[in-house]
């Protein structure tokens, strides 16, 4: 068997992973050689948006908890990678009430980001235990208080964040080249988590709940590990995104941009990997084409009054759209497959389930 | 200490009702309705569009805010939660949650992303005195008329068919309709209810502040969830207890809480709500039985 046999044949969605992780390559190979500068930064940002995704979806695709504490793990390791990394005396000007024992911390970015990433998991690993043993509305609420507290700390406590204040000063370390080698890790990450023992006994918690602890899954054990994983990610990402971005306050991690998140996730498909990666792609291309249709109706003078709101008007649409009309995401909750192997897979009974749907499923059946 | 308890008494009625209109949709649907600060958001525009652009007199333009509310909460019900019920709770949840950022957004595209000052009868901020305490009608005014309306929904829901079926609905909803109760019925009233709810607390909540921005509803959203979680998810009058509990709880952690502190007020209440899903998800009231917890 040749290599490149191996890799189609393989577990399900080892393709898809193989194909984005080249399309990702060639992608950044094109845009940093042709395209405007611009386009530069909307690729890496894009990437750093795309891991984030991928962070989200490994514990919410897999688990089908929405999990809303994912973007407030993002605030922590963005801020704990940008404490460490940043200059003392920089940090000094930036947040004149930091405590000065963490003023004198300092390390190489590299490993501020892991130790950012690693405090995001820490967090995680102290209060999810609780959290995770929770379900349905109480599950929720609960998680969305969290949010709240961590939300409240970091616009509070501004000897460590600057309060509500604009943190700057981080150094510009996140090149598209990090970027697009941090999506791509994330993205065999993800795949490799998927088909792992852990991910499979999740997946089947998330279908049955019942019949997995029968088959003697601990439902809590799994998916406060796989939290534990999601948080990870997410500090990782956000550090990666602090370091590209240089100065953000804590309204950058809230309701508003996890609303982001989300969308890319169900757009796409909440089940797969596949359709994390295309939410990302349409809903990056699209809130940049609404941002460039903004811009142009403020600044050209067409109408009188100034336009805010439109990009999320248009995206809170779309999501509606779909979750009425097809709520397991453009990709329909499999991994995508090439059009010869889909056939096949039609033709011959597949080991894989047709579709892995998260929203639909587990139906209200009270309610229908 | 009267003017405590005045105080107490007026916040605890704005909350009880803040976390009764939530409470209803989530009795029926289990539907965790994130959309429902922007109902609340909706009758304080209509409050401003109306009481500034036309010449009704102030107690129309009330009546009008409340029921635009209710037709938004109709509404919303009918064309983003209908098709989506039979689905999963995370789906509902989404929804609303898109819902609440559809309206957000639409208000700061259309109206203003800045606040706008709202025209309220100067009668609404008059102090009078009553038990040696001056206190603003407003707050009297809170307390009146909570207090009719928990009288008016407890006779709604006790004596009459459609109550009953609401009740009977949030019981056991497909025993309920196996009896022959309509569900899209049972669900849109309950989506009124709740929107009425909203118009009404908007009335009140806008008269604190005599303005109304788009982020307006988020703030009743988080005290409705507080409020809820405290006095029991499950059960209509632990939603108002939860209220009241919830008002003297805020006011004696604001009397309490040194300064340095009180900025923090909010994590607090939250670890509180934590605390309480997970020591006693069922709330200080129980309703019948639900699962709520895994392991």
């Amino acid at each position: 068997m040749s290599v490149l046999e191996r890799i189609l044949n393989g577990a399900p969605g080892r393709f898809t992973v193989v194909a984005l992780a080249a399309l990702l390559l060639v992608g950044a190979v094109l845009v940093n050689a042709f395209a405007p500068f611009v386009w530069v930064g909307i690729y890496t940002y894009f990437c750093v948006t795309l891991m984030l995704v991928l962070g989200l979806e490994l514990f919410m695709g897999n688990s089908g908890i929405l999990n809303w504490t994912y973007i407030g793990f993002v605030g922590i390791g963005a801020y704990s990678a940008s404490i460490l990394s940043t200059d003392p005396s920089l940090k000094h000007m930036g947040v004149p009430n930091m405590y000065p024992a963490l003023v004198n911390l300092h390390l190489p970015v590299v490993p501020a980001l892991l130790v950012g990433a690693l405090v995001a998991a820490a967090v995680a690993a102290v209060i999810a235990w609780p959290l995770m043993r929770l379900s349905d509305a109480v599950g929720v609420i609960t998680l969305f208080a969290t949010l709240i507290v961590i939300h409240v700390l970091m616009t509070q406590w501004d000897n460590v964040t600057n309060g509500p204040r604009t943190f700057f000063g981080v150094q510009q370390f996140t090149t598209i080249w990090i970027a697009t080698g941090a999506a791509i890790l994330t993205l065999v990450g993800t795949h490799l988590f998927r088909e792992s023992s852990l991910g499979l006994r999740l997946r089947a918690s998330r279908d049955d709940r019942f019949a997995a602890s029968a088959m003697g899954v601990s439902v809590v054990r799994v998916r406060y590990l796989t939290f534990i994983l999601s948080s990870f990610v997410a500090g990782l990402g956000g550090g990666l995104w602090a370091h590209y971005i240089t100065s953000f306050s804590p309204t950058s991690f809230y309701v508003g941009e996890l609303f982001v998140l989300l969308t890319m996730l169900v757009v796409g498909g909440a089940g797969s990997i596949s359709g994390a990666a295309t939410g990302a792609i349409i809903i990056t291309v699209l809130r940049e084409g609404l941002r460039q249709v903004e811009s142009y109706l403020n600044n050209s003078g067409v109408i009188s009054f100034e336009v805010y709101g439109l990009t999320e008007v248009v995206m809170a649409m779309l999501l509606i759209a779909m979750l009425i009309w097809r709520p397991t995401g453009i990709v329909g909750g499999s991994e995508w497959r090439l059009p010869l192997r889909r056939k096949q897979a039609a033709a011959a009974p597949s080991p894989e389930p047709p579709a892995e749907p998260v929203l639909e499923t587990e139906a209200a059946e009270e309610a229908k | 200490m009267n003017e405590f308890i005045i105080n107490t008494l007026s916040l605890g009625s704005l909350y009880a009702l803040i976390a009764l209109g939530l409470v209803f949709v989530y009795g029926i649907l289990k539907l965790v309705n994130f959309a429902y600060g922007e109902y609340i958001m909706t009758a304080g525009y209509g409050l401003f569009l109306l009481g500034t652009y036309t010449p009704l007199p102030w107690w129309s333009v009330m009546l009008l805010s409340v029921a635009l509310a209710a037709l938004m909460s109709y509404l919303t019900e009918l064309i983003a939660f209908r098709p989506v019920r039979t689905k999963s709770l995370t789906a509902m949840l989404v929804t609303s949650f898109a819902v609440s950022v559809l309206l957000q957004n639409a208000a700061l595209l259309f109206i203003s992303p800045r606040s706008r000052a709202v025209q309220l009868p100067a009668a609404f901020n008059q102090s009078v005195a009553l038990l040696g305490v001056t206190t603003p009608l407003r707050n009297l005014l809170t307390i009146g008329t909570t207090v009719a309306l928990l009288v008016g929904l407890t006779l709604l829901m006790k004596y009459t068919v459609l109550g009953i079926a609401m009740r009977a609905a949030s019981d056991k909803f497909s025993t309920t309709r196996l009896m022959g109760v309509p569900a899209n019925l049972v669900i849109s009233v309950a989506f009124i209810i709740s929107g009425l709810l909203a118009g009404v607390v908007s009335v009140f909540w806008v008269g604190r502040s005599a303005s109304v921005d788009p982020l307006i509803g988020f703030t009743p959203l988080l005290i409705a969830f507080i409020a809820t979680v405290i006095g029991g998810m499950r059960s209509l009058v632990g939603a108002v207890a939860g209220g009241y509990v919830y008002g003297l709880l805020f006011n004696v952690l604001s009397i309490t809480l040194p300064a340095s502190v009180i900025n923090y007020r909010d994590a607090f209440m939250f670890l509180i709500v934590i605390l309480f899903l997970l020591l006693r998800p069922e709330g200080l009231i129980r309703g019948s039985y639900t699962e709520e917890r895994v392991g």
